[in-house]
């Protein structure tokens, strides 16, 4: 095969390193996620699964590397950049709705802004996506009138709103209470089986189990696991691994 | 003894009706410039950051008085510089106006930099991750919050200049000010009762200024 009729990975990080200050949280990070792969990254807290997750769209500048996505190395900042980030949807933690508008406006901001979308176009794309993740008769309201569910649903619609070729998603069900989990496990779920690039943080080992392609274990800075879930989850083979399963799996 | 109030002898109203048009177009001048200048001030260009801190630095800390009388003494008569007007008087009054913007614009600025402060980085980080440009960014999203949660801060600005202008009687505008020291000095048997006019009549502008925008300050706060 020629380079030529070899579609690039979505995402490729090459010898990725990231300090903050003195401290090194990525380090020399090599990953590739193909097209349609589901990949759960997995580790304990402070090893740097949300700046591997930020690096990716430059939310957090690195050091020295290459992130290219779908074949393409990242923009430094400006217009290029911006262009590079629409393709790329990113879902945090704490949903980041805008808190002053509505949020159908939310979901239809930056097709508008970005895309230069047609209004009514917008609406009726934002309106078909909210009823997608459940929540079209909330369109109208504020994000804070809308419980934790609900909020990362509109967050996870108005990303897939710029029809993103990659989803990026830092903790989405850390904020959330227990019995709100599973309404955006469900949709993250649909979203993955209909062939949507992802790559999740999360501790939701249910969902690592059944919708990831793919397990990431990082520890340090390190990725020190790439496995199946399958046999990540029965045959960790680095100590540290074990370990945090132990930890995970007990309670 | 009230005869003074005639309006054939003192145009009170008319003098106030000054203060209003320079409280009303250096409000609005200083919202604007103001706004520009805390754009700078959180650019990521060195460039536009340093200017806008040097700016405000300068500006701020040199007394109100000097500016105003720079504008008409360097800007006009040294330079030749005017905006509009045909009298001098009108000439005056803009340059007064050039004045109170430069000036009001660095408080509107730092007002506006604390309430972008109230605004989560997260709020801005999705804006961006969303492909949004740093204008974009500050224009929609970042701003119209910040504003929200200054309205407060901002009508005392909006107070303070409205006392502020009677400084621009130091340069012949015939606002409240400039009024009230010739009444002072024709009508010295009545100088209380002339104080008392001038005062409450800065009551009636401030009072319900800062009523109304109180108000407002709750009705648009965002909620989180
Ligand atoms: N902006 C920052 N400035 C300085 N240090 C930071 C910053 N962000 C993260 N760190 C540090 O970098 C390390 C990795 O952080 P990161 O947030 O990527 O970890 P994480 O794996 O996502 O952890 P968690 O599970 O708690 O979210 C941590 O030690 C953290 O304290
Ligand atoms: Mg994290």
């Amino acid at each position: 095969m020629t380079e030529a009729n070899t579609a690039p990975p979505m995402i490729r990080m090459v010898e990725v390193d990231k300090y903050f200050g003195p401290l090194h949280v990525l380090k020399n990070i090599t990953l590739e996620v193909p097209r349609g792969q589901v990949v759960v990254v997995l580790g304990p807290s402070g090893s740097g699964k949300s700046t591997l997750c930020r690096a990716i769209n430059r939310l957090e500048p690195i050091n020295s590397g290459v992130i290219e996505v779908d074949g393409k190395p990242l923009p430094a900042e400006g217009r290029e950049l911006a262009g590079l980030r629409a393709d790329v949807g990113m879902v945090f933690q704490s949903f980041n709705l805008f808190a002053h508008k509505t949020i159908v406006d939310n979901v239809m901001l930056a097709p508008i802004k970005v895309r230069k979308m047609a209004k009514s176009d917008a609406r009726r794309t934002a309106m078909e996506l909210l009823e997608r993740v459940g929540i079209a008769n909330q369109a109208e309201k504020y994000p804070a009138q809308l419980s934790g569910g609900q909020q990362q649903r509109a967050a996870i619609a108005r990303a897939l709103a710029m029809k993103p070729k990659v989803m990026l998603f830092d903790e989405p069900t850390s904020a959330l209470d227990p019995e709100m989990i599973n309404e955006v496990l469900d949709v993250m779920t649909t979203l993955a089986e209909e062939g949507m690039t992802m790559l999740v943080v999360t501790h939701e080992m249910g969902f690592a189990r059944n919708a990831a392609n793919r397990v990431v274990f990082m520890s340090d800075g390190d990725i020190v696991e790439d496995a199946t879930p399958q046999e990540f989850f029965t045959a960790p083979k680095s100590a540290r691994a074990k370990d945090f399963l132990s930890k995970i799996l007990t309670h | 003894m009230f005869d003074f109030l005639d309006p054939q002898e003192y145009d009170l109203l008319g003098a106030f009706w000054v203060t209003v048009q320079l409280t009303v177009y250096s409000a609005i001048g200083s919202l604007i410039w103001g706004t520009i200048l805390v754009g700078m001030r959180v650019s990521p260009v060195p460039m536009m950051r340093g200017f806008a801190s040097a700016y405000i630095t300068l500006v701020r800390n040199t007394p109100l008085t000097v500016i105003i009388v720079a504008c008409s003494l360097v800007l006009k008569d040294t330079l030749g510089f005017t905006i509009a007007g045909e009298t001098v008087e009108d000439q005056n009054f803009w340059l007064a106006i050039l004045g109170f913007v430069a000036y009001t614009s660095t408080f509107v600025c730092e007002s506006l930099r604390a309430g972008i402060n109230t605004v989560p980085v997260g709020q801005a980080e999705a804006a961006r991750a969303l492909g949004l440009g740093f204008n974009q960014v500050l224009g929609i999203v970042v701003l119209p919050q910040a504003f929200r949660s200054v309205v407060a801060p901002l009508s005392s600005v909006l107070i303070a200049l409205t006392k502020n202008t009677t400084v621009a009687s130091a340069i012949g505008v015939a606002e409240a000010a400039w009024l009230m020291k010739e009444m002072t000095e024709n009508e010295s048997d009545a100088i209380l009762l002339v104080f008392a006019i001038f005062a409450l009549g800065f009551v009636v502008l401030t009072l319900p200024t800062g009523l109304l925008l109180g108000w407002v300050s709750r009705k648009v706060a965002v909620k989180r």
